[in-house]
């Protein structure tokens, strides 16, 4: 279970403070599916990053089973158990896709045992195994690379950073495919940071964050239609089905 | 000649050989040549005066490889040798050359190796060169190679190299001239630390039609160390020329990117491309989320790029 204890964040320029995290508190229980939704600059991905620790909280505590985890730098929590997708998977020369698979595993595996899980994510394993993680993929490809490299790793806790973002319909529909499975043989806690229905449609629990606070959260039965409707009065825009 | 325990070492790092290899060799070790073996198709022979050796590989030798080691593990020891391959037309060959040097006193070892090729029509060579360095005495270890290569029509070069660890100075020359379908590909990988220092300068000229250049390299530099790469590329008829240099910078180094192409010709098509930054923050950021620390994340990444 991961709690998130009154988190905020703020980032000060030289004229302003500006809160991006404003006292969120949060439980993600034990093999919980939850899409965290909002509007653009609502503070969404900063929270994903807080949790990952890649950006400390100015205060609030950080609970992972009981543990808190608040003080631990990015290796420390990997190590613990949170695993992170980013929105825009990084690049490297000379890396290769089962490089970066064997490190998200943490021990040389086989050939064999990295391509699974590039098939689990779609990609025909023999195609890319031996590619080097660098411009030469698209950018659906990556993102599903980035994915696999999470489910490799297969922590108690794994958070994705908008996994639709700049993927194409075709690359959509699969990756959409991957997270429904994801929901079904559940093994830990998913939280999905996202602005799709198809994707808030597989949710336990939708939390939406709006202004650096959470403004509505619950099961998805609950929380979905109201959000459907407001879309359609025009308050947000972020249920519209782009695929 | 035996070789004694460091020796092999180095020539193990430098040519991966752990025994005797097949095929053709000549082994040099502390300025002296401590095993050589022609073939039937592949002879070496010393040269009059002393100075170095030929390689002369008959027209239509395939799939054979010549060894060409080089060891110094006595402190002092400066020399320059003269190397010249003369591949036949129609060959297809490999061709390993490297260089280890042992320093264990405080004088500078040093080993200047010219190596000139002469690739005959259609021939094939893949040229594998790697340097590297040991020992902790306060004497520099110093490598100034120069490949000097005249390339035939419809030949082929694929020139790899390699210096990753332990060479204190290195000036490294690259310079070839290419006929009518000749095409060169060459991959630099280069690592400096301490307070090491490397040029490397390549000048080809693309004087044949449809002659070739790719020239890539790849480097980082750490510490206090300073590296410059210079790549200079004529071309001198319808050709195609591309130099790209990628460098990682890190702590206190200072690295120089000089790439200059001149067209001669209206239809020579010449690309260059520098960059040189340091690691992204992300990447080490993302190996960091897989579990590896900051100091692991860099070693996975310099790694990879000079892989």
């Amino acid at each position: 279970m991961l709690e998130l204890k009154n988190i905020s964040f703020g980032v000060s320029d030289e004229s302003a403070q500006k809160e991006i995290l404003k006292d969120i508190s949060l439980v993600i229980e034990d093999n919980q599916f939850i899409v965290v939704t909002g509007p653009n600059g609502g503070g969404k991905s900063t929270l994903a990053r807080v949790i990952a620790g890649i950006e400390k909280p100015t205060s609030g505590r950080i609970i992972l089973d009981g543990q808190d985890i608040t003080e631990m730098n990015v290796t420390e929590r990997a190590k613990a158990g949170i695993s992170f997708a980013f929105q825009q998977p990084v690049r490297f020369k000379g890396v290769t896709v089962l490089d970066l698979i064997r490190l998200a595993v943490g021990e040389k595996i086989s050939v064999s045992g990295a391509c699974e899980y590039l098939s689990e994510v779609g990609l025909c394993a023999r195609d890319y195994i031996n590619r080097e993680v660098n411009a030469s993929l698209s950018g659906g490809e990556l993102k599903r690379i980035e994915i696999a490299t999470v489910l490799a790793r297969s922590t108690k806790v794994s958070v994705f950073d908008e996994p639709e973002a700049g993927i194409d319909l075709w690359s959509f529909n699969n990756l959409i495919r991957v997270f429904e499975k994801m929901h079904d043989s559940i093994r830990g806690s998913i939280m999905i940071i996202s602005h799709q229905e198809r994707i808030l449609n597989i949710a336990d629990k939708i939390v939406v964050i709006a202004d650096g606070q959470i403004s509505a959260e619950g099961r998805r039965e609950d929380i979905l239609p109201e959000l459907l409707n407001n879309t359609e009065a025009g308050d947000c825009k972020f249920y519209q089905k782009e695929c | 000649m035996e070789l004694d325990a460091i020796q092999q070492q180095l020539l193990e790092a430098v040519a991966g050989l752990h025994k005797i290899p097949t095929g053709a060799y000549n082994i040099r070790a502390n300025g002296m040549t401590a095993g050589r073996q022609s073939t039937e198709h592949i002879e070496i022979v010393p040269k009059d005066d002393g100075s170095g050796i030929d390689i002369i590989i008959k027209p239509g030798t395939k799939n054979e490889s010549v060894h060409m080691p080089v060891v110094l593990s006595q402190s002092g020891l400066s020399e320059v040798v003269y190397n010249d391959f003369h591949i036949g037309d129609d060959c297809d060959v490999t061709i390993i050359a490297g260089c280890g040097i042992h320093n264990g006193g405080d004088e500078s070892s040093r080993h200047d190796g010219i190596h000139r090729f002469f690739i005959g029509k259609n021939a094939k060579i893949k040229y594998v060169e790697k340097h590297y360095g040991s020992g902790d005495g306060k004497g520099t270890r110093i490598m100034n190679p120069q490949t000097i290569v005249h390339m035939e029509e419809g030949s082929y070069m694929e020139m790899d190299t390699v210096q990753i660890k332990g060479v204190d100075s290195t000036e490294r020359l690259t310079e070839a001239d290419l006929k009518d379908g000749a095409k060169l590909v060459v991959m630099e990988r280069l690592m400096t630390h301490g307070t090491q220092s490397a040029v490397s300068e390549f000048r080809v000229d693309l004087n044949g039609v449809d002659s070739g250049a790719n020239i890539v390299s790849r480097s980082v530099a750490r510490d206090d160390s300073s590296q410059v790469f210079i790549s200079k590329i004529n071309g001198n008829n319808k050709c195609n020329g591309h130099s790209e240099c990628d460098a990682i910078i890190m702590d206190n180094a200072k690295i120089s990117a000089v790439p200059e192409i001149t067209a001669n010709n209206p239809d020579s098509a010449l690309i260059h491309e520098a960059a040189i930054g340091k690691i992204a923050g992300d990447q080490i950021i993302k190996l960091m989320t897989l579990g590896l620390t900051e100091a692991e994340a860099e070693e996975q990444i310099v790694n990879g790029f000079l892989k």
